[in-house]
């Protein structure tokens, strides 16, 4: 890919993004009901994490500080959710629906990434500004021990889970080709996500398989936080970002064997 | 007389609705169990307390936090509500109206299309529930008639108790276009008050103190318990029932009255 074709990308998207975030000024009253509903669910977080921490007790050997750092991991990938994934990725089932893909796929772009990055949503912004500012104030006692190279590893890691929670996600949009009805489908991925906000180990065996091998909400919170906090981190990102090179890949793939099956609507 | 016939006439519009409502919900059969999927938050939660440490310094055997969460498991799935949004899309598209002027209340015909719903779950919680059961032989569970019976009243209040509360805030739709946004702060203290992640003997002191005033913990943990053998709480649950049920029918019928005068018929 040569220099003048990524720079057209950016135009635009950045023409993409400036008429999305006009649209979703008209409702700006959404911004406080998004604010509160974060704050409130940050302290319930916050407090349900806190009951396992009574009198001293601690979850599963991980401390305080590095279980609100997975919070806040949790929040901030939240947040990324409500900016890009469900703008995007929950429209899929509708150009399904009403055959609105033909357009989509007619354009003289890439059609995975008109349909992963058309839209933009400022609604995001609280969940991912306080999922960063937990990491920060958790990690707060081990500043010191945080150096340039740990930092770098740590984005690395962050930016792997994004990738990872987005290829999740859009092979589950890609089957709406098939099933037609599927942000259903979308709602259970979030409720299981929601299985991330506590560090992996606290679950029994069978489900940190499950959570590890079949759908990897392991990799999402619990691995950058393992490595801020220094915890056997190498051998871990190295899989991570092995499997999310292959969940990418696999996205690509099953999103270029779907449309073949895609037989428009009501033409 | 005139009584007699009253009671017949509802008893026909009741099946009617409920039978035709239920056919509509067999046809999304596939979509019913992922939204029922979606409802297994309380056994995730079950799986992280029964290895906790903190369980230790609680006033809680194993055995009973594994009854009380499948209990909870139980309640959520046959308490799921998703009134306020229906209603947002039925006045915004303006089908509110053929409604309105239908012989019947609206009332009914979401609460026994919700009731519809919760039928066609029946086989997914059954499955799980044998699952369970397999998976966890200790839990002794006793299926006798009386036992049965009394999980179906106290399932059937604490549904009916969270669908007025609903009803109540869907109203918000005659007022502003945006009402679904009131259903996600009402899911707030949903989540943390009212003992769907966490048993209520977990919470301090003074947070239990506080959570019992509000509706929530009969909306989860009260029935729960009720339903894994305690009945000490049988008669705590049906009073704050009672008291909430006629808070909120009372207040809803205020507010549908105050509403329909601000109808505005929208779309039509």
């Amino acid at each position: 890919m040569d220099i003048n074709k990524i720079l057209k990308i950016i135009r635009v998207l950045r023409e993409f993004w400036l008429t999305s975030i006009a649209c979703e000024m008209e409702y700006r009253f959404n911004l406080y009901i998004e604010m509160f509903s974060v704050i409130g669910n940050l302290i319930g977080s916050i407090f349900i994490l806190s009951l396992f921490y009574r009198e001293n007790s601690t979850l599963s050997g991980w401390s305080w500080s590095e279980s609100v750092f997975v919070l806040g991991t949790y929040t901030f990938l939240e947040g990324f959710t409500i900016t890009v994934l469900q703008p995007n990725l929950s429209k899929i089932v509708d150009y399904i629906q009403n055959g609105t893909l033909d357009f989509v796929l007619l354009k003289p772009i890439n059609s995975q990434l008109w349909l992963s990055l058309r839209f933009i949503s400022p609604w995001g912004l609280p969940s991912l500004l306080s999922g960063l500012t937990l990491m920060l104030v958790s990690s707060f006692k081990i500043l010191d021990s945080i150096n340039l190279s740990l930092l770098l590893l740590f984005v690395i890691s962050l930016i792997n889970s994004v990738l990872l929670l987005y290829s999740i996600w859009f092979i589950l949009a890609t089957t709406s080709i098939w099933f037609v009805r599927v942000w259903n489908a979308n709602e259970v991925l979030k409720s299981t996500l929601a299985a991330g906000r506590f560090p992996i180990s606290s679950y029994p065996p069978l489900m940190r398989f499950f959570f590890t091998f079949i759908l990897p909400i392991a990799f999402l919170t619990t691995v950058p936080s393992s490595i801020i906090f220094d915890r056997n981190s190498g051998p871990t990102l190295l899989m991570s970002v092995v499997l999310t090179i292959f969940f990418l890949f696999t996205a690509n793939t099953f999103w270029k064997f779907a449309i073949k099956f895609y037989s428009s609507a009501s033409s | 007389m005139r009584k007699l016939i009253n009671i017949k006439r509802s008893y026909r519009v009741i099946s009617s609705i409920l039978s035709s409502q239920y056919a509509l919900m067999l046809e999304y059969r596939a979509e019913i169990i992922l939204w029922a999927l979606s409802g297994l938050l309380p056994l995730f939660m079950l799986a992280i307390w029964q290895d906790a440490d903190v369980l230790s310094k609680l006033d809680l055997s194993r055995l009973e936090l594994r009854k009380y969460f499948i209990s909870a498991f139980l309640v959520r799935q046959f308490t799921a509500i998703w009134v306020i949004f229906l209603f947002e899309r039925d006045n915004i598209e303006g089908r509110l109206s053929p409604l309105l002027l239908q012989p019947v209340n609206p009332f009914w015909r979401y609460y026994f299309s919700h009731i519809a719903e919760q039928l066609t779950r029946l086989p997914f919680v059954i499955f799980f529930l044998t699952l369970l059961i397999l998976f966890i032989p200790e839990l002794n569970l006793t299926f006798d008639i009386f036992n049965v019976l009394l999980s179906i009243l106290v399932i059937l209040s604490t549904f009916t108790i969270r669908f007025l509360m609903h009803w109540l805030f869907s109203m918000a739709c005659f007022w502003t276009d945006r009402a679904s946004a009131v259903e996600r702060l009402l899911l707030i203290p949903y989540v943390f008050l009212s003992g769907l992640v966490a048993p209520l003997e977990a919470y301090p002191e003074s947070i239990q103190n506080f959570s019992r005033m509000t509706p929530y913990p009969y909306l989860i943990a009260f029935p729960s318990k009720v339903l894994m053998g305690d009945f000490t709480y049988l008669s705590i649950f049906f009073k704050g029932i009672i008291i909430w049920g006629v808070v909120f029918f009372i207040l809803s019928k205020i507010i549908w009255k105050l509403g329909l005068k601000k109808y505005s018929a929208m779309g039509s």
